[in-house]
C-alpha cells in the first residue's frame, strides 16, 4: 500500500481513523507526563503502575460487571497508585532499596492480577471478553468510545499541569525549597504521580502492560536532548509522544500483520537515538565535532608556537591564552 | 496426589529455588530491575535461536538467550555513558525495545508455531508433566530436568565464588582494588539470570520470574543479616510460595504463576509485618517501649528531686504530673503502673514514694 492511499484510509477507513486517534491522544498525552517523569528519575514509574493496574482492571469489572472503559481505567489508576504508595513504605521504613521494591510490586501486583483475571475467565456466562487487552494492548480493537474516555481523561490531566504549573514546577526541581514555602510536597509528590498513572492508564489498552512503559519513557529521554528549559521540554516531548504513536499507528496499517503497540515503541525508542546522536549542544555527534575541532585548534597552536608536543601544560596555557 | 500433580510441585519448587539464588545478589547489587528487563528481552533471544535452529527444544536457544540478555545490560551499559539519560530511563529504554523487536518478529515469521506472546508473559505450569524427557532411562518432565540443571548451575557458582560474591555485593571498591573485576562479575551475574530467566519463563512466564527472583529475596533480606542465610531463608520462602501457590490455584481454580506470585507478595508483606526486628511491628513496639521507658526514667528522677523538700506532697502527686511534664493522663497513668511493676516507687493514696531499689536507680541516671 503506499503512502497516499493511506492517507485516504485516514478519511474513509473507520478502524484506522480510530487507531490513528487513539494513538494521537496516548502520544500526547504520555509525552507530556513522560517530561515529568524523566526529569524526576521516575522513569520506571510506568513500568511499575502499568503492570500493578492488572488486578484493579479485573476488581473494577467485577464491581460492575461491563467491560465499560470509565471504571476500568480508575480501577486501574488506583491499583496503580496503591502499588506505588505501598513502594514507598517500603523504601521508606526498611532497608529494602527502591529497585527491590519496585521490582516485588511490580511483580506481585501482576501476578495476583493474573490469577484474578484466569478465575474471571473461567466463571460461567462471565462477559469477560477483551479484559486480556489490558495485558498486552489491541490497538486495532480500539473503539470511538475508547478514544472519547482516553480524550477526555487524558485531557483533565493536561489541564491540571496546565492549571498548577508552578507548583509541579517547584516541586519538580527543588522540593526543599518548596516545603519551606508551606507546600505539601509529599501530597503533591503523589498528585504527580497520579497524573503519570492517568497516562499509564490511558494508552494501557492500546499498546499493553510492557510497551506502556517505553512511553513513560522514550519521549522525555528523547526531549530533554533539545533543550533546558521546562516548558520547551513538555511540549518537545508531548510533539516526540504524538509522532511516535501516529508514525507507529501508520507503518502498522501499512504493514502486513504488524502489531501497532511494538511499532509504536520502536518509533519511540528511534527518536531517542536520533536525539541523543544530533540533538543541537546536547547531541554526541556535535560532541565529537567539537572535541575534533579543539584537537585540531590546538595541534595548529602547537605548530606555531612550536611547543613541544609531549609538554602538555604548557599546551593547554596555549589553549586558553 | 497424583503423579501429574507431584511433577507440576516439584518444577514449580525447583523454578523457585533457582531463580532465588541469583536474586539475592540482584536485590544486595541493587540491579532487582535488571530481572524485569531481562526476563523479557530473552524473548529476543529465543526467536532469533529458534529463527537459526528451527527447533523449539534446541538446548542451543538458552546460549541465544543468554546472548539476549547480555546485550540488554551492553545496551544499557552504552546508553549510560553516553551521559545522556539516567539509569532507570535507560533500563526503561533498552528493554521495551527489544521485546518489541521480538514480538514483531514472532508475529511475522511464526504466528504458527508455539510461540505466542501470552505464553511468554505468563507461561503455564499445568502443561509440565506433558512435555518429558528420558535421562538415565527415567522419563522425567522436560521442565524438571532443565530447571534442575540450572539449579545445579546456580548452586555451583555460588558455592564456588562464594566469597567473590560476598566482597563484590557489599564492598565493591575493596572488591575491584583486590582485582576482581566488577564488570566481569555484574556481566557473570546477569548472564546467570538470563539463562535462569530463560529456563524458567517457559513455565512461569517473565513476570512471575521477577517476582520469584525479587520477592523471596528481599523478604530474606528483612530477616537476617547473614548472607548465607539469605540465600537459604530465599530458597525456603520461594519454595513455600511455589507449593502454597499451587495448592492455592487448584483449590480456587486459577492461574498457577499467578497464584504463586500472589502467595509470594503475601510473604513479603508478613516479613514486613511481623519480621522480628526489621519488620513495621516490631519496629513500633520498639518505638512504644522507648518511649515508656524514657517516660518512666523522667518520673523517678522528677520524684528524687523533690525527694525530702518542703513542696514535695505537692511535687509528688499524680494530678501533679500531667501538669508539669505536660503528659496525658494516659500517659502518666502506664508509667506510674510501669514504675509500680518495677517495683521503684509506692503510692499512698494522692503521693507517690520512691523505694529503695528506685531512689538507685535515679542517682545512676543522675549520675549517667
Amino acid at each position: 500500500m503506499n503512502p497516499f492511499d493511506l492517507i485516504a484510509l485516514i478519511f474513509t477507513d473507520y478502524t484506522i481513523r480510530t487507531v490513528m486517534m487513539g494513538a494521537l491522544v496516548l502520544g500526547i498525552v504520555s509525552g507530556t507526563l513522560s517530561a515529568f517523569a524523566v526529569l524526576r528519575k521516575q522513569s520506571l514509574l510506568g513500568d511499575t503502575m502499568s503492570h500493578a493496574a492488572l488486578p484493579g482492571v479485573i476488581i473494577a469489572f467485577l464491581i460492575t460487571g461491563e467491560r465499560a472503559p470509565l471504571p476500568l481505567l480508575v480501577g486501574a489508576m488506583l491499583a496503580g497508585l496503591l502499588g506505588t504508595l505501598f513502594m514507598g513504605v517500603v523504601t521508606s521504613q526498611t532497608r529494602i532499596k527502591h529497585d527491590s521494591a519496585q521490582g516485588v510490586v511490580l511483580a506481585v501486583f501482576f501476578g495476583f492480577g493474573m490469577a484474578l483475571l484466569s478465575w474471571v475467565v473461567r466463571q460461567p456466562g462471565a462477559e469477560y471478553a477483551g479484559l486480556d487487552q489490558f495485558l498486552f494492548g489491541q490497538a486495532a480493537a480500539t473503539v470511538e468510545a475508547d478514544v472519547r474516555t482516553m480524550a477526555v481523561i487524558g485531557g483533565a490531566a493536561l489541564l491540571v499541569i496546565a492549571l498548577f504549573w508552578k507548583e509541579i514546577k517547584l516541586v519538580s526541581f527543588d522540593p526543599g525549597y518548596a516545603h519551606t514555602l508551606g507546600m505539601r510536597v509529599s501530597l503533591m509528590n503523589i498528585a504527580i504521580t497520579s497524573l503519570i498513572g492517568v497516562a499509564v492508564v490511558v494508552g494501557l489498552q492500546m499498546v499493553g502492560v510492557v510497551l506502556m512503559s517505553a512511553m513513560i519513557v522514550a519521549p522525555g529521554a528523547a526531549a530533554r536532548q533539545w533543550t533546558n528549559r521546562l516548558g520547551m521540554m513538555v511540549v518537545i516531548s508531548a510533539v516526540f509522544g504524538a509522532v511516535a504513536g501516529v508514525s507507529g499507528a501508520w507503518v502498522s496499517a501499512a504493514g502486513v500483520n504488524v502489531p501497532t503497540g511494538p511499532v509504536i515503541v520502536l518509533s519511540a525508542t528511534l527518536i531517542v537515538v536520533f536525539s541523543i546522536f544530533f540533538a543541537p549542544n546536547r547531541g554526541l555527534v556535535w560532541e565529537s565535532v567539537r572535541q575534533q575541532r579543539r584537537r585540531a585548534a590546538l595541534a595548529n597552536r602547537r605548530a606555531h608556537a612550536e611547543v613541544p608536543v609531549g609538554s602538555v601544560g604548557s599546551a593547554e596555557g596555549a589553549t586558553k591564552s | 496426589m497424583t503423579q501429574s500433580q507431584l511433577e507440576i510441585q516439584f518444577v514449580a519448587a525447583l523454578v523457585a529455588a533457582a531463580c532465588a539464588l541469583p536474586g539475592v545478589l540482584l536485590v544486595l547489587r541493587r540491579v532487582a530491575l535488571m530481572s524485569d528487563a531481562i526476563s523479557h528481552t530473552v524473548l529476543l533471544g529465543i526467536v532469533i535461536g529458534f529463527t537459526l535452529l528451527r527447533d523449539i527444544e534446541n538446548p542451543l536457544l538458552i546460549v541465544f538467550a543468554a546472548g539476549a540478555g547480555v546485550l540488554t545490560v551492553s545496551l544499557t551499559e552504552l546508553l549510560l555513558k553516553t551521559r545522556r539519560v539516567h539509569e532507570d530511563a535507560a533500563i526503561g529504554l533498552v528493554f521495551p525495545a527489544l521485546f518489541s523487536i521480538a514480538v514483531i518478529l514472532i508475529t511475522q515469521n511464526f504466528s504458527d508455531v508455539h510461540l505466542d506472546v501470552d505464553a511468554v508473559l505468563l507461561g503455564e505450569l499445568a502443561f509440565a508433566p506433558f512435555n518429558r524427557l528420558n535421562v538415565l532411562g527415567l522419563s522425567l518432565p522436560r521442565g524438571a530436568v532443565v530447571m534442575g540443571a540450572i539449579l545445579l548451575l546456580n548452586l555451583a557458582l555460588l558455592v564456588l565464588f562464594y566469597k567473590e560474591l560476598k566482597l563484590a555485593a557489599f564492598d565493591a571498591a575493596l572488591a575491584s582494588a583486590l582485582g576482581f573485576s566488577p564488570i566481569l562479575i555484574h556481566y557473570g551475574l546477569m548472564t546467570i539470570v538470563s539463562v535462569t530467566a530463560v529456563g524458567a519463563f517457559d513455565h512461569v512466564g517473565s513476570v512471575l520470574v521477577i517476582a520469584l527472583m525479587i520477592a523471596p529475596p528481599a523478604a530474606a533480606y528483612l530477616l537476617t543479616d547473614h548472607l548465607g542465610r539469605m540465600f537459604a531463608y530465599s530458597v525456603i520462602i520461594g519454595v513455600l510460595s511455589a507449593i502454597a501457590g499451587y495448592w492455592v490455584a487448584r483449590a480456587l481454580n486459577v492461574n498457577i504463576s499467578g497464584a504463586m506470585a500472589s502467595i509470594a507478595g503475601a510473604l513479603f508483606l508478613a516479613a514486613l509485618l511481623f519480621a522480628p526486628e526489621r519488620g513495621l511491628v516490631a519496629r513500633q513496639l520498639q518505638r512504644t517501649r522507648r518511649r515508656y521507658r524514657f517516660a518512666v526514667e523522667m518520673l523517678l528522677v522528677h520524684l528524687k528531686r523533690h525527694e525530702n523538700t518542703p513542696d514535695e506532697a505537692a511535687e509528688n502527686s499524680l494530678s501533679h504530673l500531667v501538669e508539669e511534664l505536660g503528659w496525658k493522663p494516659e500517659l502518666a497513668k502506664t508509667t506510674v503502673q510501669m514504675a509500680l511493676g518495677q517495683g521503684w516507687i509506692e503510692r499512698q493514696a494522692e503521693a507517690l514514694r520512691l523505694t529503695e531499689p528506685g531512689r538507685r536507680t535515679a542517682a545512676d541516671l543522675l549520675a549517667r
